[in-house]
């Protein structure tokens, strides 16, 4: 990596709890990652801070780890046999990689959406209430509110208000993806991770979950693993680029997307390779 | 490099579209100010007909950069290489307009005007040929060195307008007759320095290109 030029560089775990240009907090601190799956070393010393209230983009070529950072920071990577990993993850200073840390906390705070919009064979308004009905909320009253917060956070109300007990596979696969994200905000999380959340949409849905983002960063962290750059360049605050494992480089995206400092970025995001 | 080739050649295209334009914009100066001291209107004709298909060549450079944004969306340099084809096409373009601008005064001074052009005007165009030489050149190799050396050579011509001009004016006051003639001579040094700002540009656009900042050296 291009050492003098990273702002990666300028960032140090010690103190940089705040975001030096915007004040704000630090949700995910990521100091020397690493992650074995079985012998392939899959992501390489990761040095990585994630802000709140920003969108952070990830992007890189297929295989280059990104998606594996993704489920590391909820744990999900731990599901994979054979998985190891060394360094530290910590999420609101407390360290998620640690044996003692419970990975219910996490589930409670980081929400995810997924390449396909996976709801589930239920109605629209069971869809949303199935987190907080996990969470042991009974009352058909504060369900209600949440279903209609949660679907409203997620700029999709109006659109199923008068069809809550229709099942969720009669919606489109954009409105389904939005459902998912309203699933997500129903457990009212801090982080929201998405991995590819667009590709499987048309040009209009994916416009409609892209100001979705917009409109929901002001409340939550979001990490979205996207391989359209033009995407990243659009909706993110911070890009991180990753190769074969590594952090190559992590910038503002105006700074990335215009004047990258390492050659293999600007090879990237110009289309020369990936 | 595997990927975007096609888009590879269609970028090298434009630049080869500008090269050329800057090459006739070149031989543009040369015969206006040959026609200026030569008192040739029909070369001076033939200069501003020639300006026409000039502008034609600007106006299809920035169809295919503005085309090329649309079909490959490029980013970083790339997307700087087509703003920055658009900006210096429009250099070359209003260059094209300060030798057109000579061949009029040519023609304004007609063929018996009687008058001796200043010396000086010929060695400006010398440098301004030069000075689009190495625009050319820094262009072509997207060289910041041979950049810079733009703003020194504009530096010069400006110090050789300002001498022009005074002299013409001097000039005024003994010959208040050819007070008309005499002001044609100095919109002719006029537009030399014009053009030589305008190469100026060009070496801003391509330290904005290598650099990706703006740079001002017309200052």
């Amino acid at each position: 990596m291009d050492k003098e030029s990273s702002s990666l560089n300028q960032y140090s775990s010690a103190n940089a709890f705040k975001n030096a240009d915007t004040g704000n907090n630090i949700v995910y601190d990521t100091q020397d990652l690493n992650l074995w799956y079985g012998q392939t070393h899959a992501l390489k010393n990761i040095i990585l801070p994630i802000y709140e209230q920003e969108v952070t983009a990830i992007i890189g070529p297929s295989g280059c780890g990104k998606s594996t950072y993704l489920k590391t920071l909820n744990r999900m990577v731990e599901l994979v046999p054979g998985v190891r990993t060394s360094g530290t993850i910590k999420y609101r200073n407390k360290d998620i990689l640690d044996k003692s840390f419970k990975v219910e906390e996490l589930r409670t705070k980081v929400g995810m959406v997924f390449q396909k919009p996976n709801p589930f064979p239920k109605s629209i308004y069971d869809n949303i209430a199935y987190g907080p009905r996990i969470h042991g909320i009974r009352n058909k009253k504060v369900l209600d509110q949440i279903v209609e917060k949660s679907l409203r956070g997620a700029y999709i109300w109006d659109e199923v208000k008068d069809r809550l007990k229709e099942n969720a596979y009669s919606l489109s696969g954009g409105q389904q993806q939005r459902i998912c994200i309203a699933r997500c905000l129903a457990i009212e999380p801090d982080v929201i991770l998405m991995d590819e959340p667009t590709s499987a949409l048309d040009p209009k849905s994916t416009l409609k979950v892209e100001e979705l983002i917009e409109k929901l960063k002001k409340d939550y962290s979001i990490i979205i693993v996207t391989h359209n750059m033009q995407q990243a360049a659009r909706i993110s605050d911070k890009t991180a680029f990753f190769l074969n494992g590594e952090v190559i480089e992590y910038a503002d995206t105006n700074f990335l997307f215009s004047t990258p400092k390492d050659k293999r970025t600007e090879d990237y995001i110009t289309g020369r390779f990936g | 490099m595997v990927a975007r080739e096609q888009f590879q050649i269609e970028l090298d295209k434009v630049k080869a579209m500008i090269i050329e334009l800057a090459r006739g914009t070149e031989s543009l100066l040369r015969d206006a100010v040959k026609a200026l001291y030569t008192a040739d209107i029909e070369l001076a004709k033939q200069v501003i007909a020639y300006d026409k298909e000039l502008d034609k060549r600007d106006f299809e450079i920035n169809e295919a950069a503005v085309l090329l944004i649309a079909k490959q969306q490029p980013v970083a340099s790339d997307l700087r290489r087509l703003i920055v084809a658009i900006r210096i096409s429009s250099d070359l373009e209003r260059m094209g307009d300060n030798a057109k601008n000579i061949a009029k005064s040519t023609i304004h001074l007609g063929e018996k005007h009687g008058i001796q052009i200043h010396g000086a005007i010929e060695d400006m165009k010398d440098i301004a040929i030069r000075m689009i030489d190495l625009s050319v050149k820094a262009y072509e190799n997207e060289d910041i060195t041979l950049a810079r050396k733009l703003a020194e050579l504009d530096d010069l011509v400006d110090g050789m307008y300002s001498t022009v001009l005074r002299e013409l004016l001097e000039e005024t006051a003994t010959n208040p007759e050819k007070i008309q003639h005499i002001m044609q001579m100095a919109f002719s040094g006029r537009y030399i320095e014009r053009f030589g700002d305008h190469a100026t540009n060009i070496g801003e656009n391509i330290m904005y290109l290598v650099k990706g900042e703006s740079f001002d050296l017309n200052e």
